[in-house]
């Protein structure tokens, strides 16, 4: 009896098993044994690594190989010979589904560069405890300089001001090694050592063109990690660097490709060290056989060479010395501390931005939001509503029965409004000069995440109920950190596959319900890696500089920099923008802060703006409305991608 | 700007407690054909701040006679309501200024936008 239940159980399982199979990989199971044997609950996905599993699926014969698919719970094995053990059995061979991606140009591993004594001797040189100008407590990692002192605030080196420490001796030997061998042919005056703690990173970045000749050595001690180096036309290559290994970045891998580490706790790694260990093809990373790995502490040591001329690289979008700037802003903003901050932040990364993409992102909000139409339609007719960051005034028209204001504080997109017939002016969100009382519906569109604290979310809140009539009611739409929910993707992520900046015909009507229409990058996401660190943990292991998003991928903080990419030229946005060029503060970039440009397939280099974002979790828009008197939420939802509210006033 | 706009707004600088009606200082005025809906207009009516809107229309040279106090039962009025049509919606401001009555302080209007934003001392 007992059993028979038993029995039955396993039967069930296999049943399970065997479906999920079916629907993620297409494949079926057979009924009499196999060599394949599939793992339920034994995949990377729920933490098990490759290491684990071999040693556990050894014990019942002789393995021929191991396939883990990433972020998949089971994985497949494949025996010499056939098992008789009843688990559930494979008919398909598992056909090996490598993916290839290519290094970035000119970027060259060397694994093993140092021994493990070189290793221990070169750790030991960085002595921590002393304090000096140079080494910088930097929130999530420790840095200290020798040669020269790299400046944070302005991306570049005191060429004039050496530092008292010159390289440490220890350097030396390895150095005159990358000599012998020809990956440099003159010796770097400057070191920058990096220590990472295990969840620790460094933002995606170009060092400083001005500031650094050709040729970066970096070594990697202590642990290994995974660095990923992006090219502006959205591709991505993670790269593994085991400990001990030299990376060598040169051309276009130094100049055009950014480089950084995504502060995480595991990385996905290859699960035999494949990837430059087969000199056949050293330039291509297998993304095969995976296996997890557990960061250490890893400490790099990356060595330069000042630059004293200014640059003449073939890559003048990404050239400081060319009028280009790097692909993160030069001096990419925190989260602001203070009041004054927090207004600086919002000027220069959402009011000069959207004053200077007015015309190009205008063009790209045709289509209302259906459940936003529906809330304005079922209003009474005659009713007054004011659409407090109003855009191109998309809204404005959809119910001709009601009496319509809007007000922006893009100029650029109240000129829109007007010269399309409505009734709108120039304000800010959080000081509308409207009439107390005097509104019988407010709505806020895409609005409040682009305040940079609580307060002032808050603030823009208390500024639309205090517009309303008693018994109005107020709409709000937020961008939602969720971009997947009740395992629904949201159409900004659905939409990667879209043409680059997210451009439609005429004719089709705008799809996405998000906030952004924006050019399609695909990349790894690194939400499902963080969550094997847990959510909590990853706000505590961001930079504090803000992170820039990629775009239509999950979301890995909540405060973000969104990239969006200018298209057509001579518009009237990148009029007013050009002529704003003269006018900026900026003085080692022609561009403001907020821009950098970016080279598109087709070669010519398009301007790419950042908007400061913050994204909203569940729960966190009604909390912020709970706190303003005199109200109450009577819905709340979740609408692609966003968090919505409907408020009326008591 | 249209007075159904300037029926609305008021200052908001900081400390002003008599910030409406904003007065207008117009150097430009059009006036601009719009469809009559007579419906629509007797909506509007009751959300009006009466006095504002004579007063505005009064500035701009454009009363049409309108009356100081509202007249009852306009709404089958349509001489009246035509008039009202033309106040709010027909007649526009393209260039000049709005002016708080407290402070003092002067809002541009420029391609017929007003321009509101405070400095942040004002705020």
């Amino acid at each position: 009896m007992r059993r028979g239940k038993e029995v039955k159980k396993v039967l069930r399982k296999q049943l399970k098993a065997s479906h999920t199979l079916l629907k993620h990989e297409g494949i079926s199971t057979a009924s009499q044994p196999t060599k394949n044997l599939v793992v339920a609950n034994g995949g990377l996905g729920n933490g098990v690594s490759r290491e684990d599993l071999s040693a556990a699926m050894k014990q019942f014969g002789d393995v021929e190989s191991l396939f883990m698919p990433p972020q998949k719970p089971y994985a497949f094995v494949t025996y010499r010979y056939h098992r008789s053990k009843n688990l559930l059995f494979i008919i398909k061979a598992i056909c090996s589904k490598e993916v290839l991606v290519r290094f970035p140009e000119e970027l060259a591993l060397v694994e093993d560069f140092v021994s493990p004594e070189e290793e221990i001797l070169l750790l030991a040189a960085v002595d921590w405890s002393t304090s000096n100008q140079a080494q910088k407590a930097l929130k999530h990692r420790r840095v200290k300089h020798y040669g020269f002192e790299f400046r944070y605030d302005n991306n570049n080196v005191d060429k004039d001001k050496p530092l008292p420490a010159g390289l440490p001796e220890e350097c030396l030997p390895v150095l005159h090694r990358c000599l012998q061998d020809g990956h440099i042919n003159v010796l770097p005056d400057q070191l920058t050592v990096n220590q990472y703690e295990t969840g620790q990173g460094i933002p995606p970045h170009i060092d400083t063109h001005s500031a650094f000749e050709d040729t970066i050595l970096s070594l990697s001690l202590g642990a290994k990690t995974v660095m990923e180096f992006r090219h502006p036309d959205g591709r991505v290559v993670p790269v593994v660097l085991p400990e001990r290994s030299l990376l060598v970045m040169k051309g276009e891998s130094r100049y055009l490709w950014t480089h950084g580490i995504t502060p995480r706790k595991f990385d996905l790694v290859p699960a035999c060290e494949t990837q430059s260990a087969d000199h056949s093809e050293p330039n291509l990373v297998s993304h095969g056989g995976l296996t997890l790995s557990k960061r250490g502490t890893r400490t790099s040591f990356t060595f330069r060479k000042i630059r004293h001329k200014p640059c003449c690289c073939a890559f003048p979008s990404a050239c400081d010395s060319q009028g280009g700037s790097s692909p993160c802003p030069p001096s990419q903003p925190s989260l602001p501390s203070c009041h004054a901050d927090a207004t600086r932040l919002e000027e220069e990364y959402v009011h000069r931005v959207y004053d200077a993409i007015a015309s190009h992102f205008s063009s790209t909000r045709h289509t209302p939001w259906p459940r936003v139409c529906h809330f304005l339609s079922a209003l009474q007719p005659g009713s007054v509503l004011a659409d407090v960051g109003c855009g191109n005034g998309k809204y404005l028209g959809v119910n001709p029965q009601l009496i319509t204001v809007g007000c922006d504080r893009s100029s650029s997109l109240v000129q829109i409004c007007a010269e399309r017939g409505f009734n709108a002016f120039v304000s800010d969100a959080l000081s509308v000069p409207l009439r107390t009382d005097s509104c019988d519906a407010c709505i806020s569109i895409a609005v409040i995440h682009h305040f940079s604290t609580q307060e002032r979310r808050l603030a823009a809140v208390r500024e639309l109920v205090r517009l309303l009539k008693p018994g109005g009611q107020a709409l709000i739409y937020v961008w939602a950190y969720e971009q997947e929910y009740n395992k629904q993707k949201s159409k900004y992520l659905k939409d990667h596959n879209k043409p680059q900046n997210g451009e439609k015909s005429k004719d089709k009507p705008e799809e996405g319900q998000e906030p952004h229409e924006e050019p399609s990058v695909l990349t790894t996401s690194h939400l499902d890696n963080n969550y094997i660190g847990g959510l909590k943990d990853d706000s505590k292991m961001t930079e504090s500089k803000l992170s820039v998003h990629t775009n239509r991928t999950a979301f890995n903080s909540q405060d973000l920099l969104v990239p969006w990419h200018l298209k057509g030229r001579k518009t009237r946005g990148e009029e007013e923008f050009s002529s704003g060029l003269h006018t900026t503060n900026c003085p080692d970039s022609k561009l403001s802060p907020s821009v950098d440009t970016s080279q598109v397939p087709g070669g010519s280099s398009v301007p790419v703006f950042h908007r400061y974002y913050h994204v909203f979790q569940q729960g966190e828009l009604e909390q912020l409305c709970i706190e303003v008197t005199g109200v109450e939420v009577q819905t709340s939802y979740h609408d692609q991608g966003n968090w919505c509210v409907i408020l009326q006033k008591e | 700007m249209k007075l159904l706009t300037h029926n609305m707004l008021t200052s908001h600088v900081k400390g002003v407690t008599k910030g409406y009606p904003l007065l207008i200082k117009a150097t430009e005025v059009k006036v601009n054909e719009v469809d009559f809906n007579p419906k629509f207009v007797c909506r509007m009516i009751p959300k009006l701040e009466w006095s504002a809107l004579v007063q505005a229309a009064d500035q701009l040279g454009h009363r049409e006679d309108l009356p100081g106090e509202l007249v009852p039962d306009y709404e089958k009025n349509e001489d009246f309501l035509r008039k009202v049509h033309r106040v709010l919606l027909e007649v526009e401001v393209i260039e000049g200024c709005l002016q708080c009555p407290e402070s003092g302080r002067e809002f541009p209007i420029s391609r017929g936008i007003p321009n509101m934003l405070l400095n942040e001392d004002e705020a």
